[in-house]
């Protein structure tokens, strides 16, 4: 998402990175692309058009500092422009419960992806905030929501609280209420139907729930991909209902995003949390800094080494490094580094994190697959084998080719590559952080040595950077000193 | 032409289009650069992205030519245009020669497939087609069910699973079914995915091979429903699940709402098929056979009340 956007403000920022002072003529260029980038990813036109104006008022108001370059300030007068509207002026969060339970009402079109949020954010809330959740079941409307919300309540061994669809909607939600109070639940999630913001019924419906339950906070949850009409219909659930803040979904589509910028602009409102996925646990809390630097291609370290603290054993990577230092990095380490890179999930969404190098990537595609090639060529050879790769000769070779369903050119350019990141890295010693990893995943591709379909050269620039202060734990070299 | 339901719907909303076209058309107006960018900006509220941003140049290419000299026949250049780019986008479901017509749905998540499936059922049974569908959502909690519920509701029958089974074998099932039982049409619902899960577009191309296998010459119909409300990542929908399906349509769901769905203009450039259904509403019978000039002139919104004269 927002990559397109990460795109054209690349080029508004070549426009400018020669300039020795910022005038209303030298960033013409610049505002005008990044303009048209806005409109392309859906923005609204005013909006726009405030945000761009708003950029440049900051642009032109900026004291010059002769040390910082030109180029560089506009980028970050866009950066805080960005940081500002997304942050809707307001604080972030979800609303505290003077007492519990803290009660949350979800609301939203058909099809943004109320039913999947609720189940996402009560399992949110019980891991990260040792809540005990009751998610209500207030969708009568479509057919089998309810059994919906209840699978999902039976695969995440939350409780749900359901009635049959003959009952009324507010009226569900008031006993779910009462059947929280009586349970303990701190926590109440009231999943309503989707509905039009022009259908009066449904949209008075809204405001009975409301108004019987007293919900803490309102989340209207929004498709990414929305376009235009987005303005119209946040701005009437939130003429409605007093909005707490916004749940964006489907971020892992190559939507870009814009309508949600200007949701955040009509209502004032902030989004809270972002759907990343399919999977229950997908749902990640929105940090609007941390967005503007990735719309911005700034990358997302911190979201990256975060995510690399949570999945990697740092014992294990130091002892790693130590034995890749000394030239002892066998395969068997090697597997394990693998490994640990392949739980910080996909490769493509890896690299994206990774200042510069999502803009560049965005059009290559990482097959994961390749991972899972070098493991089975790995694991087709002996423990004896991965610990002494100098043992392996061509006879092991064949038998390792065949056992892992391999051409032996694969076998061959993964061994072969492996020797020279181990020379490499004897050289290196003690040294930054070595590209080894990248040049044994990808390099050769033409030569037939490499794995096909990966784009040659593998990680671009030679590894993940972090070799100094703020490392990237896990990745050999990468250690903190 | 049969449109009245959109129609009524766009009525009713009284949105931003009209209020832009009402004020941009009003009398007095000159052919300036201030009518163009509010043309341009009432034209990206609708959707139509920088498909607008040419309607708007070509608009300026024609007034250099000589070919519209003032603002009053500024609506009656658009609705050609539009008109113009949608040539051909009009065709009904088609009916295999013989055997049953096998419909497959596809789509991103929450774009209205279920629904859509419902009301193409009851739009068939009304025609005294027999019917019978295929629940190949086996991914989402709880969408069998959902299928299950409108099957009963329109008394027709149905092929499924439990969740959680391979929707190709349930394809395959449906399509045995369909053949054994001499049905006219069986519709095939589809898991929602993005199209960016490469995963998952994998999985709907062995869909399709195994409908293929008991047919050759199915899926006869391949229906991507878009949700109208979706803004120009609707044409990277297109464009992505044509590479793994034979998409041979579209239904636009949620036309009742105030979007527009004018990204399909968008997606006319990448993907040429015609538009077969328009969803209109929640109720069963609200599916519309999709008419051109009925929504080019909902777009314009051509109420004689309100509309500049064409």
């Amino acid at each position: 998402m927002f990559d397109s956007l990460a795109g054209a403000l690349g080029k508004a920022y070549r426009a400018i990175v020669g300039q020795k002072v910022l005038t209303e003529s030298n960033i013409e260029d610049g505002i005008r692309a990044v303009r048209q980038a806005l409109l392309e990813a859906d923005v609204n036109f005013q909006v726009a058009k405030e945000f761009v104006a708003d950029v440049k008022r900051r642009a032109l108001g900026l004291d010059v500092i002769k040390a910082v370059e030109p180029g560089q300030q506009f980028i970050k007068c866009f950066h805080d422009a960005l940081t500002d509207l997304l942050l809707g002026g307001q604080a972030q969060g979800l609303p505290v419960a003077p007492q519990a339970p803290l009660v949350l009402m979800m609301c939203g079109l058909q099809g943004s992806g109320k039913t999947t949020t609720c189940a996402k954010l009560a399992l949110w809330l019980r891991k990260n905030k040792k809540k005990n959740p009751l998610l209500v079941a207030a969708d009568l409307q479509r057919p089998a929501a309810v059994d919906q919300l209840q699978a999902l309540g039976k695969q995440l061994n939350i409780a749900v609280y359901a009635e049959p669809t003959t009952a009324r909607p507010p009226e569900v939600c008031r006993r779910g209420l009462e059947h929280a109070r009586t349970r303990q639940h701190d926590v109440v999630i009231l999943d309503t139907a989707g509905r039009l913001h022009i259908d009066e019924p449904l949209m008075k419906e809204l405001q009975q729930i409301h108004d019987l339950c007293k919900p803490h906070g309102v989340l209207l949850v929004c498709d990414s991909m929305l376009g235009q009409d987005a303005v119209n219909s946040a701005k009437e659930f939130h003429a409605r209902l007093p909005l707490h803040g916004l749940v964006l979904t489907k971020v892992d589509g190559d939507a870009r995003g814009g309508a949600a910028l200007s949701i955040v602009k009509v209502t004032g409102r902030p989004i809270l949390f972002a759907g990343v996925g399919e999977k229950p646990d997908d749902l990640e809390e929105f940090d609007p800094p941390r967005m503007a630097g990735r719309i911005l291609g700034m990358g997302d370290v911190v979201g990256l080494v975060e995510k690399a603290q949570s999945v990697i054993d740092e014992k294990e990577a130091e002892a790693a490094a130590r034995k890749l230092q000394k030239g002892q990095f066998n395969f068997e380490d090697f597997l394990g580094q693998l490994n640990m890179i392949r739980k910080l999930g996909p490769l493509k969404k890896v690299l994206g994190m990774i200042p510069g190098i999502g803009s560049a990537m965005k059009d290559i595609d990482f097959d994961d697959q390749h991972f899972q090639r070098i493991e089975a060529v790995i694991l087709s050879m002996t423990p004896h084998e991965r610990q002494k790769p100098d043992l392996i000769d061509l006879p092991r070779r064949r038998r390792i080719a065949a056992g892992s369903g391999n051409p032996l050119d694969v076998v061959n350019g993964l061994i072969k590559q492996f020797k020279m990141m181990q020379d490499l890295m004897k050289k290196m010693g003690r040294g930054g952080m070595p590209g080894g990893l990248g040049g044994l995943m990808g390099g050769g591709g033409k030569s037939g040595g490499g794995f096909p379909g990966m784009p040659g050269g593998g990680f671009p620039g030679g590894g993940f950077p972090g070799g100094g202060g703020r490392g990237f734990p896990g990745f050999p070299g990468g250690r903190r000193r | 032409m049969v449109f009245g339901k959109l129609l009524s719907a766009l009525k009713k909303t009284r949105d931003v289009l009209t209020a832009g076209l009402s004020r941009l058309f009003s009398f007095g107006r000159k052919l300036d650069e201030t009518f163009l960018e509010e043309l341009e900006e009432v034209l990206y509220n609708s959707d139509l992205g920088p498909v607008g941003t040419r309607i708007v140049e070509d608009l300026k290419e024609s007034y250099r030519k000589r070919e519209v000299k003032e603002v009053a026949e500024v609506p009656a250049f658009l609705r050609r245009r539009l008109l113009h780019r949608l040539a051909g986008s009009e065709a009904p479901l088609v009916s295999a020669p013989q055997g049953p017509t096998v419909v497959l749905i596809v789509g991103v998540n929450g774009s209205g497939k279920t629904t859509s499936i419902a009301k193409l059922a009851a739009h068939l049974k009304k025609q005294g087609k027999s019917v019978l569908l295929g629940a190949g959502d086996t991914f989402r909690a709880a969408a069998v069910e959902q299928l299950t519920r409108w099957a009963e509701r329109l008394g027709i029958p149905i092929v499924k699973q439990p969740t959680g089974a391979d929707p190709a074998a349930v394809a395959f099932d449906a399509v045995a079914a369909a053949v054994a039982r001499k049905v006219d049409y069986l519709l095939l619902d589809t898991a929602g995915r993005l199209h960016t899960q490469k995963n998952l577009m994998a999985e709907l191309e062995k869909v399709v091979r195994v409908v293929k296998k008991q047919l050759p010459d199915a899926p006869h119909e391949t229906l991507l429903v878009l949700d109208a409300t979706t803004g120009q990542n609707a044409i990277r929908q297109a464009s992505e699940f044509a590479q793994s399906a034979p998409v041979t349509g579209l239904i636009l769901a949620k036309m009742d709402g105030t979007a527009k769905g004018g990204a399909f203009f968008g997606i006319r450039e990448v993907l040429p098929v015609p538009v077969k259904f328009l969803g209109v509403g929640e109720g069963v019978e609200d599916l519309e056979p999709f008419a051109v000039e009925g929504y080019v002139d909902a777009i314009l919104t051509f109420d004689k009340s309100t509309a500049p004269r064409a």
